[in-house]
């Protein structure tokens, strides 16, 4: 008869708790990455951003109604090299006196089956903004949830590599932009 | 008498001499600009003849253990026969260290070496700015004893031609028509 009761008990807990929306909300900085990688001279080069913050809101039960926004602290890039960190800084590239930090904020999220969906938005970097769609997965793991995707974006759609470093011959133009962010869930 | 060194021990060692002597140049060059696409490019360059190097060293180490060169004439010393084996030891362990090291360094520093832009060379070693560090320090310093080891090689060869006037030196040039 108790066990009975138990059982019924957490049915209704579980009932209970599928109904009510799981929304992650709470960003965790230190198990979230953005990576990046191009080409030079057909080598393939990848680096990081070590300071960024996140805020969003997602309930895969409504993932229409979900949120992002992303704000990366350009002088914060691993480019592996202490040279290449200074160069990107620099005026031709990044510019981070001017423009320190590189923004997404969504407008629109699109479910797409199984557990892919589209995020539109946009991506304002070097003063630039544009119309992205980025493509994203999410995984949830326990308490806490895993969004992973990649957008290939023109570096030269953005002025990121200005006078010399214009052409495309030694640094390409493509930069695919890796993410992968670590939501708790409230 | 047929002193000469076979016609592909001469191309294999006038071809790597024109690389190295260039490679020197180019190391030296390079490393000293500040960041620009002409000093990735160079790099990218320098990295494409250092593989070329090894390439060609391992061919020129195959024939040579397969194909004995002329014998040093007969007047040279035991010391100076010492110095010419020790010199030329030096010199193949030299030209297999240095791409050896270059090689890893890239690795290590994480820019993977691509060979002209289209073959990857595996990296051997991970991502680590100490080892990258470490062996920049290697790959100058074996650069140093290079340099050296080139002064006393074309000297010695210079003192055969010029004070011992044997055919040392000759015996590697091309043969003159007659």
């Amino acid at each position: 008869m108790k066990r009975t009761a138990l059982a019924l008990l957490a049915t209704l807990a579980l009932a209970t708790s599928a109904a009510h929306a799981v929304e992650y909300n709470q960003v965790q900085v230190d198990k979230s990455q953005i990576a990046f990688g191009f080409q030079q001279m057909g080598v393939s080069m990848d680096g990081s951003f070590k300071k960024f913050s996140s805020q969003l809101r997602f309930d895969p039960a409504a993932p229409q109604a979900a949120t992002a926004s992303i704000e990366v602290e350009l002088a914060s890039v691993d480019t592996g090299s202490a040279e290449g960190d200074g160069e990107v800084a620099r005026k031709t590239w990044f510019n981070t006196k001017d423009f320190p930090a590189a923004r997404f904020q969504s407008s629109a999220v699109k479910a797409l089956g199984g557990n892919r969906y589209e995020v539109a938005g946009t991506l304002t970097i070097k003063g630039t903004s544009k119309d992205v769609i980025v493509p994203a997965t999410f995984t949830p793991q326990g308490n806490t949830g895993v969004f992973e995707g990649s957008l290939t974006i023109q570096r030269g759609d953005f002025s990121i590599g200005e006078g010399a470093w214009k052409a495309f011959d030694i640094v390409a133009n493509d930069v695919v932009i890796k993410f992968r962010i670590t939501a708790a869930a409230k | 008498m047929n002193a000469h060194y076979t016609a592909t021990a001469k191309a294999l060692h006038w071809v790597i001499a024109v690389l190295i002597f260039g490679m020197l140049g180019l190391g030296f060059y390079m490393t000293g600009l500040d960041l620009s696409p002409t000093k990735l490019q160079l790099f990218s360059w320098h990295k494409w003849a250092g593989v070329t190097v090894f390439v060609l060293v391992v061919v020129r180490l195959a024939w040579r253990v397969t194909h004995r060169p002329p014998a040093l004439p007969d007047h040279m010393p035991a010391l100076e026969r010492l110095a010419a084996h020790a010199g030329h030891h030096l010199l193949y362990v030299l030209m297999f260290a240095i791409p050896l090291t270059g090689w890893l360094m890239s690795s290590a520093k994480g820019f993977q070496t691509v060979w002209f832009g289209v073959l990857p060379i595996p990296d051997l070693l991970a991502k680590d700015k100490a080892v990258g560090d470490l062996l920049q320090t290697v790959h100058l310093s074996l650069n140093v004893v290079l340099i050296a080891a080139l002064l006393g090689h074309v000297g010695a060869a210079l003192k055969h031609h010029f004070i011992d006037r044997d055919d040392v030196m000759t015996r590697m040039l091309p043969r003159r028509r007659r």
